[in-house]
């Protein structure tokens, strides 16, 4: 193993914590959904992917700022997963944990194969002036992308957080999450209440995929890239547990950033799936304290 | 104190879930060839009992002993193999197989070939009156005859000690005559029952020993009519009042 | 098991094996020998998913690891061809076990369960694509050599019958697991873990049985197809597409019987085929069509079809 100054490695660290804190959203989606509707969305992925996509479209046909296509686009996906939920996974599924299961499989693999089709396999990434810029922190460069991915991932987790706490609709969310069949009892239409769920989990994803997109290419496989980190951040936070995504997320940040520094890109990728493994094997319930 | 020579002790069992003591320090023994109750009011601790002595759930404190051994925490398949069987007070067939089949997977403890599985299932449905049913899918029977079928399963292992987990539960009155009979035949051949029940004219009939539990301890033990007369039992079991309307019941 | 046990299979042989007969083309013939090797993958597949109700997501894992330890044995230790398919689908057949033992010792099921092994099978994939040894991204290439004792043949119709040959075994091995007591077992820990538990069922040693007898027949698969196409990378050995094909196959047709995996294989590849004359080569066209058929086969399932088509008929 080489070893670096430690200014490097601080650095690597800090970078980490900024590329970290969009995972922490990707798995923020996920764990929501899992929390809530207690089903593995494996569709996420390819939903990030699609999201991706719209955000490059909107930046080539339009030539909307990605940072700017948030706005169009967190609707757009907020009624995209709303949609999907009630009129393919819910009905599919009919109360089987496995056929949710097959069904958000074949999502997945609709999605990405149907961007496949449409984009073919050539990678795609948009040319915007800050994509490169830099800010100095002492002796080190910190990527203005990840910054902003940083600043809006908290903003976002926090806005949720207000949701969550504060709305009617946010609790609904969190009784349904807790009891269903009492939710359902006092008037709370679950079928609705686990759609909105959904619709929130797929627009958090078209945040990450536009805070994503300035520093990253497109391809109709980039979600997996993704979606096994976001696994990992969920594991590892605790299944439905949302601060446990956020700190999970910059965990694994960092330590990709650190195993890229030390063991190269491609092996780098291990580590995370190491992670993941010996936490599914060993401790299923995660590692923050997560919920009984 | 040792468990040498008992055909099941259960010894100073505890069982802890967080907060909550769901079974505290019982001790009883269940001798052989007998049918033994366990009554108590709901959430008593009967079923978590049933989960400890059947090695699907481990004690917190205290010893389980069968025919002289300690058997504590010992897995469910082991105690199956070594003649403890059980039925669920939720009845679990296995949805996708005919009642033949669903026999079987218990038969096929005592026998390797599929053919000889087979011909023991037919022996247990015929016992327990599911001969005509064998090759119905479990999913489409009754109620009274899922539950015969959790019964035939747990025979079909050839258990030398039964743990019926409220087997009559849900069943109309004639369905339970029909199945007391059943049930003592079990122990006229030599399995020894113990059994989960709130059906209390069943207990009547079927038990020489009854063990009432409530709020996770042991009460009283002893014949039905004992346990019925005393008034501990009266108060915790059937609640205030219950006594007079029990005392008034027995001549009617 | 009796002689109408194995009627069906004997047909169906007999109906296969009659197809060089008929047809020579060579691109027929190639088509024919993928849908074989998908559908003994496939079968693999539904020793676990669909009588033992273990969904894997990663059988990529076990197809990667026989195709490649196929071809390094013959590579590098100048092993004979048919002794490196055995030992293949033997070490396919241990990581199985392996997998298994880590995953459900430590309780995992379900939607966990596709989780852990598509993460194996990942973590295979990058390793095999970065280690030297296993020939990194630029894959393996094993030596063309022409002859039967070389396990590679001249004629297409040779090894169309080799591959239909491992099929039947896998579909003899499959209704022999039914009538046994293996199978009665597994199905019971499919359909209720803890009774079949109560019942004297060791359901940690029925799942490791299956998944190595599982793992066993999808290495297979990954063997006959590095002999086959005498080519190997990261991507396909370990590569998810064979995990998902493996899946869709027993789903589409009929998971948890015997002839399900390969009515399902061709069912997806004619699909596959046809799409292909419709549209052209537009990649992906034809994974869409099967993404959209699990759906639909999931939410109207084809043992219902009869009662929902009354249903409709009726005013």
């Amino acid at each position: 193993m080489r070893s670096y100054p430690p200014e490097i490695v601080l650095e690597a660290v800090l970078n980490g914590l900024l590329t970290g804190a969009v995972y922490g959203l990707v798995a923020l989606g996920l764990t929501l959904v899992y929390g809530v509707l207690h089903i593995i969305n494996f569709a996420h992925g390819a939903l990030l992917t699609l999201a991706m996509y719209a955000a490059f479209v909107c930046w080539q046909v339009f030539g909307l700022d990605p940072y700017l296509a948030i706005l169009p686009l967190v609707p757009l996906f907020f009624v995209l997963g709303y949609l999907v939920q009630r009129l393919v996974i819910g009905p599919a599924s009919r109360g089987d944990d496995s056929n949710i299961l097959l069904v958000t499989l074949g999502l997945s693999i609709i999605i990405e194969n149907g961007l496949l089709a449409v984009f073919r396999s050539d990678t795609l990434s948009v040319q915007v002036p800050y994509a490169m810029e830099v800010v100095e922190v002492g002796a080190m460069l910190l990527s203005w992308p990840r910054l902003v991915g940083f600043g809006v991932a908290f903003l976002v987790a926090a806005l949720l957080f207000v949701i969550l706490a504060l709305t009617d609709t946010g609790r609904a969310i969190r009784a349904v999450a807790r009891e269903r069949t009492g939710a359902a009892l006092v008037g709370i239409d679950v079928g609705h209440v686990y759609a909105v769920t959904f619709g929130i989990g797929t627009a958090c994803l078209a945040v990450a995929a536009c805070l994503l997109l300035p520093s990253f290419y497109v391809s109709p496989r980039v979600g997996n890239a993704f979606v096994l980190v976001a696994f990992t951040i969920v594991v590892l936070g605790g299944m439905g547990s949302v601060a446990g995504a956020l700190l999970g997320g910059l965990f694994i940040g960092v330590m990709e950033s650190l195993s890229g520094l030390y063991l190269g890109d491609s092996l780098g990728q291990i580590g995370i799936f190491a992670i993941f493994i010996l936490v599914l094997l060993f401790r299923p319930t995660g590692l923050f304290g997560a919920r009984a | 104190m040792s468990g040498g020579g008992v055909f099941l002790g259960v010894q100073g069992v505890s069982k802890r879930f967080g907060g909550l003591l769901a079974v505290a320090d019982v001790n009883f023994e269940v001798a052989e060839g007998s049918i033994s109750g366990l009554i108590g009011p709901n959430g008593a601790g009967k079923t978590t009992l049933f989960a400890i002595v059947s090695g699907f759930q481990k004690p917190s404190a205290g010893r389980v002993f069968w025919r002289g051994q300690d058997i504590t925490g010992q897995p469910p398949h082991l105690l199956a193999r070594s003649g403890i069987a059980r039925t669920f007070q939720i009845v679990q067939p296995f949805a996708g197989l005919t009642v033949r089949e669903n026999i079987a997977v218990g038969a096929f403890l005592r026998h390797r070939r599929r053919a000889d599985a087979l011909a023991a299932a037919e022996r247990v449905a015929e016992r327990v009156g599911l001969s005509a049913e064998l090759d119905k899918p479990a999913a489409a029977l009754t109620v009274a005859g899922r539950k015969r079928v959790e019964l035939a399963k747990a025979l079909a292992t050839e258990p030398r000690l039964l743990l019926l987990d409220e087997v009559l539960a849900g069943l109309n009155p004639s369905e339970v005559r029909d199945i007391v009979p059943v049930i003592r035949a079990l122990r006229d051949g030599g399995v020894t029952v113990l059994m989960i029940e709130h059906v209390m004219q069943a207990v009547m009939n079927l038990c020489a020993m009854v063990h009432v539990l409530a709020q996770g301890r042991i009460i009283a033990s002893g014949t039905p009519s004992e346990v019925v007369a005393d008034p501990a039992v009266v108060e915790a079991y059937l609640g205030h009042g219950a006594a007079t309307r029990l005392a008034g019941g027995a001549h009617a | 098991m009796s002689g109408r046990d194995l009627l069906p299979i004997l047909a169906f042989t007999v109906l296969a094996a009659s197809v060089p007969l008929f047809v020579t083309a060579g691109t027929v013939l190639n088509f024919l020998i993928f849908t074989l090797v998908i559908a003994l993958a496939a079968q693999g597949w539904n020793i676990l998913g669909g009588y033992g109700g273990q969904y894997s997501f990663g059988h990529a894992a076990f197809f990667g690891t026989a195709a490649y330890a196929t071809a390094l044995l013959q590579l590098r230790l100048g092993v004979n061809p048919y002794a490196a398919f055995a030992l293949g689908v033997a070490l396919g057949a241990l990581v199985g076990m392996v997998i298994g033992f880590l995953s459900f010792r430590s309780g995992l099921r379900g939607s966990y369960f596709a989780l852990v092994t598509l993460a194996f099978a990942e973590v295979f994939r990058v390793l095999a694509n970065a280690a030297e040894f296993t020939g990194g991204a630029a894959g393996l290439l094993i030596r063309l050599d022409v002859r039967p004792a070389n396990f590679q043949f001249a004629d297409r119709g040779t090894f169309y019958l080799v591959a239909l040959a491992l099929v039947v075994a896998a579909l003899i091995a499959t209704r022999m697991l039914e009538r046994s007591r293996l199978g009665a077992q597994l199905v019971a820990v499919r359909e209720n873990e803890a009774a079949a538990q109560a019942l004297g069922v060791d359901a940690l040693r029925v799942k490791l049985a299956a998944i190595s007898i599982s793992a066993a027949m999808t290495g297979a698969a990954g063997a006959l197809y590095t002999q086959y196409f005498l080519y190997l990378d990261a991507n396909i050995a370990y590569g998810t597409w064979i995990s998902v094909e493996a899946l869709l196959a027993p789903i589409i047709g009929g998971a948890g019987t015997v002839f399900g995996p390969v009515v399902g294989a061709v069912i997806l590849h004619g699909l596959g085929e046809f799409a292909k004359s419709l549209v052209g080569r537009v990649p992906g066209v034809d994974l869409v069509i099967f993404g959209i058929l699990l759906i639909l086969v999931v939410r109207f399932p084809p043992r219902d079809l009869p009662r929902l088509l009354l249903r409709r008929a009726r005013p």
